[in-house]
Formats: structure tokens, C-alpha cells, sequence
């Protein structure tokens, strides 16, 4: 069996690009690489296109090691990965959507995010009008005696993102989910090109507001992968404690969400207690509750006092106290396992396909973690715990996130007793010519992938990958032979985002 | 759970007390709106929330109103599931070519008197994302925009000033029309 080692001798390495290689590799290799996909040897990190050429990330799970191998398509076509394998199968929609490059002998041609109200196909390719008419989205079929349809969407019942869903339930069982999203398609992509670092990086900020820090910090790392630039030990640190302020406030907020999702009120109301005591210590420390706009490629921009440890510190102290409590509540309140045990079981064998990060993973046996697996720094140097469950139902997703918010607390306060004076941030240097950089970090949700190029220091094109794309498909599979009534439960436990998928 | 409940009977409530040393803002904001929503309306004020393409941190300040410490219900402010229910828009978002229709048949599907507010710096102009082909830009070019509260997010506690700089702009309409 080859390795990633041998695939990436067989093509045309590119200069300048960090910190792992890529190549520009023929159709069979290309091939051959979406054969292992499908065999499982290599994960799907992602796949995205160019004006003429599209690209792909894999990873070898045993060792970690992650290349990108890109294929020039010269005839606007390429061989279709999610043929073989179906984690690709979005992406190549997409690819198609923005740059009008197709995947031969595709499973699925249908659009994805264009849903031709754009006034112009391909428009990061070459654009060509619109169609005058938008042809109807054709949903898969699903018949039998006694099925109906339910649409959901794009506008939900309550205060969530737009998408569209459509479910086929025989009474009140589901037969079929499908997804159809893109609402929220903003076309981050496009506006990343010709833009400066620092236009970037706020824009990266923004591809999906929960995980604004945990972007920032990804698109970050890329720019600076690509510059060949070192970050102050302080803004190092920094960094991780944002993210993992981040992380914090997160999972309490879904905890309790997931909970509120079974009725059970008191859970939601005194998580959502815990997210403000965390979203107030952000606020006072680093003067913006998200924490928005700190990170930028060379370190942070604001400094932490000594008033906002304090203030982080009497956060975490609140939390100390009352999260057990909670969390025995959680454990002890039959009526709310009876709704989240045995919920939404998501197969370890479809999580690992779809290489499935964050919690939907690791409560389904995938132990990836990006802090842990590509150990990049602080984290390489800090104590933690990567909880893993196997049952993969809604109840397991809800314990690792448990797990993870005691994780984080131990995080913060391994961080805060490192931080010692010295600078934030470094000068940014404009760069050589073309310099490329990829970066993978571990958001709250999962793994953040950014892929950038630059030329003369402006961005020529940046790609965004959320962990949601490989979430989302995973919520139409578990939902199958679940209650309609169950679905919002499965939906928050998974919680996809829509804006950073959309994009 | 008993423990808890046992608990909440002699812990503070969270809430924002009413005229509080360490937030005045909010406790004054609690009052005034409290006072002017009953005033002009008598009864609650129903918020139907809509992403019309937002980047989600928005949402995120939105649910923050219905934590303890905000707590909106206390002043007749809610928040409802179906436009039909609904007095207030809220629209967040730089409005996406794709969200365009579902936005306008919200707003058509929303009785009259109603009012839209727009919410965060994408709602006004597009904010940063504005130029993008597939974005439209403030929500005022698809349907009349009476308040907009400027953030990214806006901090839940400017929210509330805003509803209730439209409390009274709903006040003066009434009059004059
Ligand atoms: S205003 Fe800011 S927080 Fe709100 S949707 Fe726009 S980018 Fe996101």
C-alpha cells in the first residue's frame, strides 16, 4: 500500500507551500487517491477549486500526515471523486456551482449553492449569464404506501439559521431526510480574492460567528504558514485561550439547548447562566464578548490585563461550582434520557468515512482532534484529555461536550499560569511573490480547514472548509427511523453551522 | 434536581435587579421599556427573528436576550415561532440573493401594524460583505426598515435600547396616523 509519502513523489511538488507539501498530480493519480478514500486508508480533508484547477486535502489517519494534490483541468473537467466516495459529493457541486468545473461521471450533478438567483453562473470561474429560468430542485425520491412529505424552511420556528428541509415520514417515523441548503451563501470565497491580510482575516472572522476566534486563528496560521513567520510565545498562548473561551462557551450554551430541545427548561436556563458568565469575562478581558477581530496573522491585537485573568478566573470559579451540579442533573432526570439515549445513533463506520470532526465524531469513535493529532502549538506543550465514546446517540454528543468543557477549564488555567510578559505581535513581512499556506485548527465544532495564496501579499484566492460539511450529510443519515419530534434534538446535538458551510 | 430547586428558592435571582450599582444601564432600560411597551400597547410585543444571511454571531446575542440575565419576557417582549404572530421583524444579515424571497414572504405573511428591525453592522449595508455577487446588502432594500441597531453583534443590552427607541417611534406613528 502506498503511502501519502509515495503519492506525493509521483507528482510536481509546488515551492512555497506550508507546512505540508502539495503536488500537482495526473488524473490517475488522482484517481487512485479517491480510490483510497473509498477504501478508507486516507481521510477527506477537502476539495476545492481554482479557475483551472481544482485541489484536494487527505490525511493518512494512522500517521497524521496530510498532503493536497491538485489536477489541471484544462477541458473545464475533472474525474469525480464523490463517485467513489460520497464525503465529496458537495464539494464537487460546489466546485461546479462557483467555478463551473465538472466531475465527470458524477453521481449527483444537481446544484448546490447556486440557486440561480445570482444573475451569473460560475462566478469565480469564467461567468456566464444566468439562467433565464431556474429550473425546479429536484428532491431524491422516496415512495410508498402512506408517505408523506414534510418541507421545513428556509425560515425555522425559531431564532436559527436558514435551511432548507424536507422529510418523508411514514406517521410519525422518518423514511428520508434531505437537506438543501446554500440560503446563507455569501460568497466569502470571491470576496477573499484581491483582498489584504487584513480585509482577510475579518472576513474569515465572520464565515460563521460561533467559531469567529477559532477562523481568525485558522486563517491566521495559513497566512502565516505561507510567510514562513513565527508568532510571540505570549500571542501563542493568547490564542489558545480564546479558542478555548470559545469552545467553553459554546458547549455550555448547547448543553443546555439540547436539553431545552426535550423540554427540559431548568438545564437551558442555567447553562445559559454559565455562557454569560463566560461571554462577560471575554468582554471584559478582551473588550468584545465573541471575542471578535483579536486574532491576525502575526499574533493578537489586544493584550490581556491583569483585570481581565481576574476576571476570566472568577468565570471559571462560577463554573467549578455550578457545572457539576448540572451535569448530575443531567445524568440523574430519566425523562430527559429517555429522549437523548439511543437518539440519532450515528455509525462509527459512516463518522470515520466521512472523517467527522468535533464531537460528532469522537461520540462516535473517531478520537481525531486537531490539538491533539496535528499538535500544533501551545497545545503541543499543554495536558489534556481527547474524550471519546462509542454510542454516537444524541447522549453521547452531549458527554463529550461535557468532557470538553471540563477539558477547557483545565486549559485555561494551564494557559494562564504560562503567560509571561513580551510581545503580541510580530510585523507582518509583504512576502515574496506567490506563497501558499494551509492551516488546520480545532474549532468547537471541529476542524477549520483555510487554504490561502498570495501574491505580492494580497490574498489571489483563499478557501474556507467548516467542519459542518462533513457533519451535515451525517444528520440525514441519522435521523432515519427516528420520530419527526426527535428531529430538533438530533439537530442541536450536531449543531452544523449553516453560514460557515454556506459561505 | 430537587437540590437545585431547593437552591434557587434562597439564591438571588440573576436578574438584573431594578436599579443595580453595577449595571444601571440595563435596570434603567428594564423600567423604561417595561413602562412604554405597557403604555402603547397594553399587552406583549411579539419578535419574529429572521436570518436573512447572517454570519450566526448575531443570532447568538439575540438568545442572550432570553437568558436570566436579560430575561426579555419581563418587559412584554417575546419571541414567537410564526410571522403571523408577530408585531417585530428582526432581520439580521446582509440579505443573501437566495434569502431574498423568503424575507419579502415573511414580511407579507406578517399582519399590519408591524415593524422591522434591522440588527447588527451586515443588516444596514451589507456590511463587510457587501459587493459580493450573491448579496443583495441592508435589509432596507427588500423591505421598509423602521430602526436599525448598529454591532457586530450588537451587545444584547444595546439590543434592548433599540427595542425600545421603537417602542416609542411605535407610540408616535399611532399618534399621528
Ligand atoms: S453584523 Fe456581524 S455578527 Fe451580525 S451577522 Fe453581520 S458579521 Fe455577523
Amino acid at each position: 500500500m502506498p503511502s501519502l509519502i509515495d503519492l506525493t513523489l509521483e507528482g510536481r511538488k509546488v515551492g512555497q507551500h506550508g507546512p505540508w507539501p502539495r503536488v500537482v498530480v495526473d488524473a490517475s493519480v488522482w484517481t487512485f487517491a479517491a480510490s483510497e478514500l473509498a477504501h478508507g486508508r486516507w481521510s477527506l480533508l477537502g476539495l476545492w477549486g481554482d479557475p483551472a484547477t481544482v485541489h484536494m486535502a487527505i490525511m493518512d489517519g494512522q500517521t497524521a500526515g496530510i498532503a493536497v494534490i491538485s489536477l489541471d483541468c484544462p477541458n473545464r473537467r475533472f474525474p469525480s471523486v464523490g463517485r467513489h466516495h460520497p464525503p465529496a459529493r458537495r464539494l464537487e457541486r460546489t466546485i461546479h456551482d462557483l467555478f463551473g468545473l465538472s466531475a465527470e461521471d458524477s453521481s449527483d450533478a444537481r446544484p448546490w449553492l447556486d440557486h440561480n438567483r445570482w444573475g451569473v453562473r460560475f462566478p469565480l470561474g469564467d461567468r456566464i449569464d444566468a439562467l433565464p429560468k431556474a429550473t425546479p430542485y429536484r428532491f431524491l425520491a422516496a415512495e410508498g404506501d402512506g408517505l408523506h412529505q414534510i418541507p421545513v424552511g428556509p425560515v425555522h420556528a425559531g431564532i436559527i439559521e436558514p435551511g432548507h428541509f424536507r422529510f418523508t415520514a411514514s406517521g410519525e417515523t422518518v423514511v428520508r431526510l434531505e437537506q438543501r441548503l446554500g440560503y446563507v451563501h455569501k460568497g466569502i470565497d470571491g470576496l477573499m480574492t484581491g483582498a489584504s491580510l487584513e480585509r482577510g482575516v475579518r472576513l474569515a472572522g465572520r464565515a460563521s460567528g460561533d467559531s469567529t476566534v477559532a477562523y481568525a486563528y485558522a486563517f491566521s496560521r495559513a497566512a502565516e504558514a505561507a510567510l514562513d513567520l513565527g508568532v510571540p510565545e505570549r500571542a501563542v498562548l493568547l490564542r489558545a485561550l480564546l479558542a478555548e473561551l470559545e469552545r467553553l462557551a459554546n458547549h455550555l450554551g448547547d448543553i443546555g439547548a439540547i436539553c431545552n430541545d426535550a423540554s427540559f427548561a431548568l438545564m437551558h436556563a442555567h447553562c445559559g447562566v454559565l455562557r454569560e458568565s463566560v461571554l462577560r469575562a471575554a468582554g471584559a478581558a478582551f473588550g468584545h464578548r465573541l471575542m471578535r477581530d483579536v486574532i491576525v496573522p502575526g499574533g493578537v491585537v489586544r493584550d490581556i490585563g491583569s483585570d481581565g485573568v481576574e476576571a476570566i478566573q472568577a468565570a471559571l470559579d462560577n463554573i467549578r461550582l455550578r457545572f457539576p451540579a448540572l451535569v448530575e442533573l443531567y445524568d440523574n432526570t430519566a425523562s430527559l434520557q429517555d429522549r437523548t439515549v439511543d437518539t440519532g445513533t450515528l455509525k462509527a463506520s459512516l463518522a470515520s468515512q466521512y472523517a467527522a470532526g468535533g464531537y460528532v465524531g469522537r461520540a462516535s469513535g473517531r478520537s481525531f482532534d486537531a490539538r491533539r493529532a496535528l499538535a500544533y502549538p501551545p497545545y503541543d506543550s499543554l495536558r489534556f484529555d481527547v474524550p471519546v465514546l462509542n454510542e454516537g446517540d444524541v447522549n453521547a454528543r452531549v458527554w463529550i461536550r461535557i468532557r470538553e468543557v471540563e477539558q477547557s477549564l483545565s486549559l485555561i488555567d494551564q494557559i494562564l499560569s504560562r503567560l509571561s510578559q513580551g510581545a503580541i505581535r510580530k510585523e507582518v513581512p509583504l512576502g515574496g511573490e506567490v506563497r501558499e499556506g494551509m492551516a488546520i485548527v480545532e474549532g468547537f465544532r471541529g476542524d477549520i480547514l483555510v487554504w490561502l495564496r498570495l501574491r505580492n501579499g494580497l490574498i489571489e484566492r483563499c478557501h474556507m472548509r467548516d467542519p459542518s460539511w462533513f457533519q451535515w450529510p451525517l444528520l440525514e443519515a441519522v435521523i432515519e427511523n427516528n420520530i419527526v419530534a426527535d428531529f430538533p434534538l438530533c439537530n442541536k446535538s450536531f449543531n452544523c453551522s449553516y453560514s460557515g458551510h454556506d459561505l | 434536581m430537587r437540590k437545585l430547586l431547593f437552591e434557587s428558592v434562597f439564591r438571588q435571582p440573576l436578574t438584573e435587579p431594578a436599579p443595580s450599582a453595577a449595571d444601571a444601564a440595563v435596570a434603567e432600560l428594564a423600567t423604561a421599556v417595561g413602562q412604554t411597551a405597557r403604555r402603547r400597547l397594553g399587552r406583549s410585543l411579539s419578535i419574529r427573528e429572521v436570518d436573512a444571511g447572517s454570519c450566526n454571531g448575531c443570532e447568538l446575542e439575540i438568545h442572550a436576550l432570553n437568558n436570566a440575565y436579560y430575561d426579555v419576557e419581563r418587559f412584554g417582549l417575546r419571541f414567537v415561532a410564526s410571522p403571523r404572530h408577530a408585531d417585530v421583524l428582526m432581520v439580521t444579515g446582509p440579505v443573501t440573493k437566495n434569502m431574498r424571497e423568503a424575507l419579502e414572504r415573511t414580511y407579507h405573511a406578517t399582519p399590519n401594524p408591524k415593524w422591522v428591525v434591522a440588527v447588527g453592522d451586515c443588516a444596514r449595508d451589507g456590511g463587510c460583505f457587501a459587493g459580493s455577487y450573491a448579496v443583495i446588502g441592508g435589509v432596507s432594500e427588500v423591505v421598509p426598515v423602521d430602526l436599525h441597531i448598529p454591532g457586530c453583534p450588537p451587545t444584547p443590552v444595546a439590543m434592548l435600547r433599540g427595542l425600545l427607541a421603537l417602542v416609542e417611534q411605535a407610540d408616535t406613528r399611532t399618534i399621528t396616523s
